[in-house]
């Protein structure tokens, strides 16, 4: 187990230094000046420079990336050009509405996904199993921004059923930060019209979002149940009088359940992906928007801390999927 | 000769003749596959009307006509017009056009590109395997859609940067595909006997290694075609990718974001057209793979 950990670790720490190379490639094509941009059109020379000299942006590009991958090593990220803060606080601030999106999300896609799909996979070649696999379809086909602003001009222009845009009202201040989750702060500090407003503002995002990896879920679910009622051994259990509810929850969704957990880890990486056009739509102020609005404006060293912090928790997630599985299964064994 | 492995495992398939050429039994499998016909029908469908756009178009795309701005869908305007009076109809039209290019090209270059460089790791193995492997972990390590804004941002915003950037993002699955598959194949007993006759390592490649790769590979790019299609549009719609008055679909859903509901014709159009076009990839694909892999068929 130690020795599959540290090679995890090596391999993790390889992607890092992979990532940010290409990420500052990247910022080394930018045609524009973002110091420059960064500034305004009526920014002095001098000002530019010195602007630059202090993002360390006037030395050759090598050795700005020596420096760069020095500072990484202490855990400083840089400095935003544009919001002028150092990267590591923007993240700090972001980062949590982006947490709390992908966890509501997650959630929403286990408990369409999994039902959806195992009921598709029990009632096989029936209206519902057509209809769960239609629903799984559209999920993998639908371009989630337009469901995105669908739903907001739905559920809150006209219907007024749900708040609409960022985390929580204008009128609202947040809670007191503990984890930066609203949702879990508001319920720590007992402040129940910020908790209810907070999971109300999460409601369509996290829906948007949760939509389509349910569909993905959905379908992994189903064809796994599938395999596995087709084995013997659930012939054996229905041969000697098991009820069917039991073959069901003891034999087959057990055996049924590694490949979905490692696709639930999968899809909570590529939730990131959905985030950017879900954040934007939802103005909601998480890692998604920040990178986008970054590299609009060419800020560089923003768009390299969050690709570095996407680059360690997609790998992560998986690693502790792999660990999770050889808990659960005595048959997988890592190392 | 394109199909060696199939032909040495099963020696019954050769003697029954042209009845039962790969090809054949293929088509045969796949008029089977009800979801997979109906999905090449959309596709054969959108490709007919991209091809026919400037015959079957009423409007010139981004010919304007003021007075009919945001007009509802009607016998004059079959999708209605957006609020500069162009014809969404006619737009959808010349938007089909750019999705089908889009999907294509990247797909076409993305494989290109990921077959390459996966039967180099795969073949000759070793350092450079291994070297390979490890820069695709990188791009598998970065969530493809902000991976590809980087690089459309650093390029200027633009469709063929777009572009550029999703065949960047999308090369190493087929990588890492044909790798896997060039491994299998290579020191398969038919490999084997090839190399014993003395056929040297181009004529393996080409004649009997890649052309065994090609299902998975086609799989592959059916689904892709939609995830393309998808991920351009997707770009297009926050700015990274194909600019207003382009009638791209994305384009056109983020133009008409401030109608959504009262005037939902500008957005609901692209999107319909959009979850079609990529449905019908993904049946296809689903097609494909049933057909392709003997586990799942049932």
């Amino acid at each position: 187990m130690t020795r599959f950990i540290l090679r995890r670790l090596g391999g993790l720490l390889f992607v890092m230094f992979g990532v940010s190379l290409l990420t500052f490639f990247l910022a080394q094509m930018v045609p524009i000046d973002p110091v420059a941009a960064a500034l305004g059109g009526n920014a002095r020379e001098d000002q530019i420079a010195a602007y630059r000299e202090q993002l360390g942006l006037d030395k050759p590009a090598p050795v700005q990336y020596a420096i760069y991958m020095g500072r990484l090593f202490r855990g400083d990220l840089g400095q935003s050009i544009r919001t002028r803060r150092p990267v590591l606080d923007d993240l700090r601030d972001y980062l949590p509405a982006t947490i709390e999106l992908s966890l509501a999300a997650m959630l929403v896609s286990v408990l369409i996904g999994i039902p959806l799909g195992v009921l598709a996979s029990l009632r096989r070649n029936s209206w519902t199993d057509a209809l769960a696999r239609m629903f799984a379809l559209v999920g993998g086909s639908m371009p989630i921004f337009y469901i995105g602003l669908l739903a907001l001009g739905v559920f809150w222009r006209q219907l007024r059923w749900l708040p609409g845009p960022g985390r929580l009202d204008a009128a609202l201040s947040a809670p007191a930060r503990v984890t930066g989750l609203y949702t879990i702060d508001a319920a720590l500090a007992g402040n129940w019209t910020a908790l209810a407003n907070a999971a109300g503002h999460l409601v369509l995002p996290a829906l948007v979002l949760g939509y389509f990896s349910a569909a993905v879920l959905l379908r992994m679910t189903r064809s796994a149940m599938l395999e596995v009622l087709g084995q013997d051994y659930v012939r054996t259990a229905k041969a000697k009088g098991l009820k069917d509810r039991v073959v069901v929850t003891r034999h087959v969704f057990k055996n049924a359940m590694p490949p979905v957990l490692t696709t639930v880890g999968l899809t909570f990486g590529s939730l990131l992906s959905g985030a950017v056009l879900t954040e934007t739509i939802f103005s909601w102020p998480g890692l998604g928007r920040y990178v986008t609005t970054s590299i609009t404006n060419l800020d560089y060293p923003a768009v390299m801390g969050v690709t570095l912090v996407a680059a360690v928790v997609y790998p992560l997630v998986n690693t502790l999927v792999d660990i999770g599985y050889s808990l659960i299964d005595p048959r997988v064994r890592i190392g | 000769m394109a199909n060696t492995q199939t032909t040495l495992s099963t020696p019954a398939a050769g003697r029954a003749g042209g009845e039962h050429t790969p090809l054949r039994m293929f088509v045969r499998r796949f008029r089977k596959e009800t979801t997979a016909i109906i999905g090449l029908v959309i596709i054969i469908i959108f490709v007919a009307l991209a091809a026919l756009a400037g015959l079957l178009s009423p409007y010139p795309p981004l010919e304007q006509h003021i007075s009919d701005s945001l007009h509802a869908p009607s016998l004059d305007h079959l999708f209605g017009a957006d609020k500069l009076g162009r014809d969404v109809f006619s737009r959808i039209l010349y938007g089909a056009r750019i999705s089908l290019f889009t999907g294509l090209s990247v797909v076409l270059i993305a494989a290109s590109v990921g077959t390459l460089i996966g039967t180099v790791a795969g073949y000759i193995g070793g350092w450079w395997d291994e070297a390979i492997m490890r820069i695709t972990d990188i791009f598998f390590a970065f969530p493809s859609l902000i991976l590809a804004m980087a690089i459309a941002g650093a390029l200027g915003p633009s469709l063929q940067n777009a572009l550029i950037a999703v065949a960047v993002v999308s090369w190493p699955v087929y990588a890492r595909l044909v790798r896997g598959q060039v491994l299998v194949l290579r020191d398969q007993e038919f490999v084997q006997a090839a190399r014993a006759i003395g056929v040297g390592d181009a004529g393996i490649l080409l004649r009997h290694i890649l052309p065994n790769t090609l299902s998975p590979l086609l799989v592959q790019a059916s689904f892709d075609m939609g995830g393309t299609i998808l991920a351009v549009s997707g770009l297009s719609f926050i700015g990274f990718g194909a600019q207003p008055p382009t009638p791209e679909w994305g384009v056109m859903i983020s133009e008409g974001r401030n109608y959504i509901t009262a005037q939902w014709w500008l957005t609901l159009f692209p999107a319909i057209s959009m979850l079609l076009v990529v449905t019908g990839f993904n049946l296809v694909g689903d097609g494909l793979r049933d057909i392709l892999d003997p586990r799942l068929n049932k």
